[in-house]
């Protein structure tokens, strides 16, 4: 955080109390959904599209393994100085 | 009887006026061509027209159906887009190159013939150039001559392909390939350089973000989807499209997390987007074409609109590397929200124009039962959404206070992206517009079905938990200034390599064919033809030298005489006379 001159305004997410409400409406989308599943009626072209929560699992553990894999396999490998080229 | 122009026409010839005008007027005449443009297409009849008789050959300017059209109208509306987003910008080159790109990609499209189709489709490459030189820095200057090099290669191995082509077939018709034959395969290979398929990519993440500030809108909306297009026409249903068009979903997303450089992350992810059309094409069936035109026509929106908020706080802020900015939203509340708009497309957010067209690749592929592409591209989609979708507005806007407060994108900008927002959340919301435009009638496709939305929303709220769980825990890659190899480092330092190897080859055969060729033995003739004179006339003379004073003189004496003499030019008469008379004397004995 860069220091704030006293006078200068304050913006929506400088309030925490406004970020919690974010972090708040994101957590409850997430049960929700999941809780939507059990009404839905699905039509799957697999078998495990049918699963309770499949897309939920997959979504968050490709990300998780997407990161996990950019930051310590590719980049090591192909991170270099920015006058590498030069 | 043709009463309309051919559909590139207006951007060539507008292009051609546009250095004679200054200020408001070529700033109007600019507004005019899209709108010009489209005019003239919407009366072209459908069909071939404009077909000229070329060497005994058929070129057609003008082929009007309905995938052709679908290109033609969203090349003609973000020609406008960006026109309007580039309205500060007076620079001759950037402009007429603008409008000149615009036209070729045109040209491209409604191309009935593969001499027409070469020539516009490397005339892309020469008003695309122009764009990335025109930012002026060191960068670009390198970047740009990257993209030439390997365009030019790929413009070589695509006419070496047509040339095959042509003489196996007999016709110049470009229509439907598909791989039988080295011709084929050619073209092919051609063709998937301009789609920046895996491994011949890097020309994109390269120059792209080298480009100026609205150069790189038009960059994005062109090059690849005119490829994309050759694709859709002349090898739907490629089985090998299937698996590239998945490699390009898939690999560039690794690197966009990592990128620091917020411009190279959209570049990265639009190989990505591009690999979903590619894939769309593979897959070949009807639902499957339609998904990839519909995608191609929605990602020129979300990925135009995505740069050119990016190009907004560049315009403002002169920076553009994630460790530079952040925490924009509180002075660019609007370039903010657009961005946001830009995200939630092309991270395929239900009621935003990704969602109706990449769910039909994916549901092509799942009605194909092909298991890992649907892996592949399910994958993808949530990987987009991490690093385009979240990433960008994120680092932007929002993250680490950077203490920038730019002012907010001057009004043009803010018109420009404020159009292209509107169409995205249009597209989305009411698909059956775009549907009806797309090449195989009718579409037949419902995205909005329960199921579909859950299992989408599903997926993406829980990759954006996944980013904000590694984000707290501070395991998520911080921004770091650095460059990122990727295959461009094989020609990049490979050149290098290659340089240094001919410079030791060749230049030391210089310096050997230098000391004994153009020192030795040229210098050897020289001094022969130069000695020569005095030489012959120190032979003639000698004998009869030695004649005269026979005995008491030193005929070395009279050698470096006669050399002295002929060096000073100050021969006597004598002598001169003396030698043309031995010559008279030797021709009438040769007689």
């Amino acid at each position: 955080m860069h220091p704030k001159s006293p006078d200068e305004k304050t913006y929506l997410f400088d309030k925490p109390k406004n970020v919690k409400r974010v972090f708040l409406f994101f957590y409850s989308a997430l049960v929700l959904l999941l809780i939507a599943e059990f009404f839905v009626h699905k039509h799957p072209h697999f078998p495990w599209e049918g699963w309770w929560g499949f897309y939920a699992v997959y979504g968050f553990v490709a990300c998780v393994l997407l990161v996990l894999v950019a930051k310590y396999i590719l980049r090591p490998l192909v991170k270099r100085g920015e006058d590498y080229y030069d | 009887m043709i009463s309309s122009l051919p559909p590139a026409a207006p951007f060539m010839l507008g292009a051609l006026l546009l250095p004679f005008l200054r200020g408001h007027v070529r700033r109007a005449v600019m507004l005019a061509l899209p709108v010009l443009a489209f005019i003239n297409l919407i009366h072209l009849p459908t069909g071939d027209s404009w077909t000229l008789s070329f060497l005994g050959q058929e070129l057609v300017l003008a082929r009007i159906d309905r995938l052709s059209l679908v290109f033609g109208y969203i090349f003609i509306l973000i020609g406008l887009i960006t026109t309007i987003y580039a309205l500060h910008v007076e620079e001759t080159v950037q402009n007429v190159s603008g409008m000149l790109y615009t036209g070729s990609a045109l040209g491209v499209v409604f191309a009935g013939d593969f001499f027409t189709f070469f020539i516009f489709w490397e005339l892309l490459t020469v008003f695309c150039v122009q764009l990335i030189w025109a930012r002026r820095t060191r960068q670009s200057m390198g970047a740009g001559f990257r993209y030439l090099m390997f365009h030019v290669a790929g413009g070589l191995i695509l006419l070496a392909g047509i040339v095959l082509r042509v003489h196996h077939t007999g016709s110049i018709e470009f229509g439907l390939i598909g791989l039988d034959g080295p011709g084929s395969h050619l073209i092919f290979l051609g063709l998937g350089i301009n789609c920046a398929w895996p491994l011949l990519h890097t020309w994109l993440s390269d120059a792209y973000p080298e480009a100026t500030i609205t150069g790189t809108i038009f960059l994005s909306a062109f090059t690849t989807k005119t490829a994309v297009y050759a694709l859709a026409r002349a090898y739907p249903g490629t089985e090998a499209l299937i698996w590239i068009g998945a490699a390009m979903a898939g690999f560039p997303i690794f690197f966009a997390v990592i990128e620091n450089d917020l411009r190279r992350v959209l570049a990265y992810s639009l190989i990505n987007q591009v690999g979903f059309m590619v894939c769309g094409i593979g897959i070949g069936t009807q639902l499957a074409i339609n998904g990839a035109v519909a995608h191609a026509f929605n990602d020129i929106l979300f990925k135009g609109l995505l740069f050119m908020t990016m190009g907004a706080v560049m315009y403002r802020t002169g920076k553009i590397n994630a460790t530079d900015i952040g925490g924009l939203y509180r002075t660019m509340p609007l370039t903010c929200i657009f961005c946001i708009v830009g995200a939630a497309s092309i991270s395929a957010f239900p009621l935003f124009s990704g969602f109706v067209s990449k769910s039909m690749v994916m549901d092509a592929a799942g009605s194909g039962h092909m298991r890992w592409i649907w892996f592949i591209l399910l994958f993808a989609s949530a990987g987009v959404f991490h690093h385009a979708g979240i990433k960008i507005p994120y680092f932007a806007f929002f993250s680490h206070d950077s203490g920038l407060r730019p002012k907010e994108a001057p009004p043009h900008m803010l018109l420009a992206m404020g159009i292209t927002a509107f169409l995205c959340i249009f597209i989305g919301s009411f698909p059956q517009y775009l549907y009806s435009m797309l090449p195989y009638q009718p579409v037949g496709y419902e995205p909005y079905t329960v199921p579909h939305v859950v299992a989408q929303l599903q997926i993406l709220f829980f990759s954006a938990l996944a980013f904000a769980l590694l984000l707290l825990s501070g395991i998520y890659p911080a921004e770091i200034r650095c460059v990122n190899l990727d295959a461009d480092w094989f020609y990049r330092k490979g050149a290098r390599l290659f340089y240094g190897a001919m410079d030791r080859c060749f230049n030391r055969l210089n310096q050997v064919c230098d000391q004994w060729l153009a020192r030795g033995l040229t210098g050897a003739v020289n001094r022969f033809c130069r000695n020569a004179p005095a030489r012959v006339s120190s032979w003639f003379l000698l004998p009869f030298h030695r004649l005269v004073k026979a005995g008491d003189g030193n005929p070395r004496s009279l050698g470096q005489s006669i050399q002295e003499a002929f060096d000073k030019g100050v021969i006597p008469v004598g002598l001169s006379a003396a030698v043309s008379g031995l010559f008279l004397v030797l021709l009438f004995f040769l007689k």
